[in-house]
């Protein structure tokens, strides 16, 4: 199977999906003859034209408003954030209108839109280009939140976004998209809602999104060699929906939990999974649900201090001891 | 996708827009048969006497939340729901029952909503200030000041992106103006050539606060010119008048795509929504009877058609009569509706979980 960069698995998603559907439209700031502040949309411009391909001023809530707007007389925008950060600027658009408008109608109106970009850490670029919003968005009905931890899941999911008919957040991360994995040259789609077990194992299980999900496997690995601990390593891939069998299987099956995110811990999104795993699964924990996320402070510029502030492989490791 | 500058072109003081030299304005009211006439004076007549109604519904207390009324406004939303053709569309804010029932929504769905009843418009699940009819494409109904405003400038840009050919008219009060949403809005309009009008309601107030102490300059439409986009300003107060001004502004933007900005003076005469108490402290009571006396557009729409002798005394009083009859029945009715059941606070969140097309899996909502 060909090894290809995240970057470009999502970019093959999104011409497979213009290719596809004529109401498909990308919009965003630069990514059409700049193609792409991190060369997401690279080519996409030239192979599809002005028409397909939009770059917009820097005018986030115009933009998203607009992709909204559009989306009702049945366009499909696929709209880039260049970090979801700025949809800090958008936010009455995508949080107000974009989430409540089917509900509003009494169901007459629907919004199939796609937003995406990248929203991580790690990047040393400090508080205001760091924010992780996936729990703001899945605190909201109407909202769905998509965070692909690797090329293949990226493909699939992107594109089953695409074809959603509600409104989905791909949060995508930076750090990821320079990162190559096997992705079959064969269309396929991955269904939204769905965890993946990306490492089976008996003792612990680390459950994760995004790119916590690459940190967990290397701490997964670490914990094998060094403590002889056998670390399951569940991928939610998506937060909502959420994968709630898949979270209480494992736990079923190890009795033991670490949640790793790179939100900020209170009310971060594995504020809500503990919540679940102790109502559903009390009974099978042999100790208490521990969290890894950011931490509690606004991100943090200089880099040492930064790459401790983000969920980190020795933190996961450390965590994982102190209940096991 | 750039504008050419319009800065060697003429332009007067009330308006903005391309002096067409040579050409006569539309008569677009030379064409309105006796029929039509009586159907726009007949709209606004059935807009009071629903807001009438409603306002006495609230204060029976059979309706909550808040109430924007309309009434002083209504020749606005007749005469822009007049001028709309098949792929013409209309987005407004939360003041939106008379642009409602211009489109063609019932009084009983539009009277049923308020009550928060299943048979309302939107299923009860949106409100006075959410309704929506995108079959005849009226899409909101917007309880967010300005937030209305993209999404109107991305329904152009879906008119034209499927090449069809129609415009949007997306209004707005002269307070959302101040909003960055609606400026961002106007820059992409001008710099991709959308179909749309924007329709500045200047009811001369923004809940409390007169224009003068919330716009730094004036006209307010006249800040599309900051975006080379023309612009117009209109005496709501006739019926004719706002048709014949923005008929060809419309035609424009179905024929080449031209944004424009207008804005209709106008008037309400009850507090910004039922709610508010400070009605007549922010504002004279001269001021509000001067607007009723003189300025009313239904009563000037009336003494126009009298002497254009489309109207008598009898019709008019039969006009009435139908209108409040039809408001009357519309609170019975909503009166008479079921509350939605329970499970309908559960649908219509997700278009996939509704129709149960098995693409999403996992779980969508967490009530336990
Ligand atoms: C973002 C936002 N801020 C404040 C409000 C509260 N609010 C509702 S209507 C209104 C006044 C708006 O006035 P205008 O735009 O002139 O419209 P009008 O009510 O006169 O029709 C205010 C402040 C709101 N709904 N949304
Ligand atoms: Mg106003």
């Amino acid at each position: 199977m060909p090894q290809i960069l995240y970057r470009k698995a999502l970019n093959d998603a999104f011409a497979e999906e213009l290719e596809r559907d004529e109401n498909v439209v990308l919009i965003g700031e630069e990514i059409a003859e700049y193609n792409g502040a991190y060369k997401v949309t690279e080519g996409l411009h030239a192979r599809f034209g002005d028409r397909r391909v939009i770059d917009t001023p820097i005018s986030e809530a115009a933009f998203c408003g607009l992709g909204i707007g559009a989306s009702m007389l049945g366009i499909r925008p696929v709209i880039e954030l260049m970090f979801w950060s700025f949809s800090y600027v958008a936010f009455d658009q995508l949080f107000n209108n974009a989430a409540t408008v089917r509900y509003m109608s009494g169901g007459l109106i629907n919004v199939p839109i796609v937003v995406r970009g990248p929203a991580n850490g790690g990047t040393n670029v400090g508080a205001t280009h760091s924010h992780t919003p996936e729990n703001f968005a899945a605190y909201t009905p109407g909202l769905k939140v998509v965070c692909p931890s690797n090329a293949y899941d990226a493909k699939g999911l992107m594109k089953s976004a695409i074809r959603d008919n509600d409104p989905v957040f791909v949060m995508e991360n930076t750090l990821l998209y320079g990162q190559k994995w096997e992705v079959p040259d064969e269309e396929y789609l991955i269904p939204i809602g769905k965890a993946d077990i990306k490492r089976e194992g008996a003792d612990i299980s680390l459950i994760a999104h995004g790119r916590c999900v690459i940190t967990c496997l290397e701490a997964a690995k670490v914990l094998e060699e060094d403590y002889e601990i056998d670390a399951e390593v569940l991928d939610l891939r998506s937060i909502r929906p959420l994968d709630q069998e898949a979270i209480l299987n494992s736990v079923r099956k190890t009795n033991r939990a670490v949640l790793v995110d790179e939100n900020k811990p209170f009310c971060g999104t594995g504020a809500q999974i503990a919540a679940i795993i102790q109502e559903h699964a009390f009974d099978d924990l042999d100790a208490p649900v521990k969290r890894v996320s950011s931490l509690d402070a606004p991100q943090i510029y200089s880099k040492p201090l930064e790459d401790e502030m983000i969920p980190n492989v020795q933190r996961i490791v450390r965590t994982v001891r102190e209940i096991l | 996708m750039s504008k050419n500058s319009n800065t060697t072109l003429e332009t007067d003081k009330k308006s903005g827009a391309k002096k067409q030299s040579g050409k006569k304005p539309a008569k677009i009211n030379a064409s309105l048969t006796r029929d039509d006439k009586i159907k726009l004076y007949r709209d606004m007549v059935r807009i009071r006497r629903f807001e009438e109604r409603s306002l006495h519904s609230y204060q029976q207390g059979r309706i909550g939340g808040f109430l924007h009324l309309y009434i002083g406004q209504e020749s606005i939303a007749v005469a822009t729901a007049s001028l709309m053709e098949d792929n013409d569309h209309l987005i407004t804010a939360y003041r939106d029952h008379g642009n409602a029932l211009s489109v063609g929504m019932t009084m009983n769905e539009c009277m049923a909503e308020l009550y928060g009843r299943f048979t309302g418009c939107s299923k009860g699940k949106g409100g006075s200030m959410h309704y929506f009819a995108p079959d005849k494409n009226f899409w909101g109904g917007h309880g967010i000041v300005g937030g209305q405003t993209p999404l109107g400038t991305g329904i152009a840009f879906a008119l034209k992106y499927k090449k069809l050919k129609g415009c949007c008219l997306c209004l707005l009060g002269d307070g959302a103006v101040n909003q960055g949403a609606y400026l961002e809005s106007l820059n992409l309009a001008a710099l991709w050539n959308l179909p749309v009008i924007y329709v500045i309601e200047n009811n001369r107030y923004s809940m409390g606060t007169s224009q003068k102490r919330s716009s730094a300059g004036a006209p307010l439409a006249r800040r599309a010119e900051s975006y080379d986009m023309d612009w117009e300003v209109i005496d709501g107060s006739s019926v004719y008048e706002i048709r014949e001004k923005l008929s060809p502004l419309m035609e424009r933007a179905r024929n080449d795509c031209t944004p424009s900005v207008v804005e209709i003076q106008t008037y309400r005469y009850r507090g910004h929504s039922v709610a508010d108490a400070n009605a007549e402290k922010y504002r004279s009571k001269k001021e509000i009877e001067d607007y009723k006396k003189n300025h009313d557009p239904i009563m000037l729409f009336e003494k126009t058609l009298i002497k254009e002798g489309v109207l008598t005394d009898a019709t008019i009083e039969e006009i009435d009569r139908e209108a409040k009859k039809e408001a009357t029945d519309a609170a019975k009715f909503a009166d008479e509706s079921p509350y939605p059941p329970q499970e309908e606070i559960f649908t219509d969140v997700y278009w996939e979980i509704d129709h149960r097309t098995g693409k999403n899996e996992g779980r969508i909502f967490f009530n336990d």
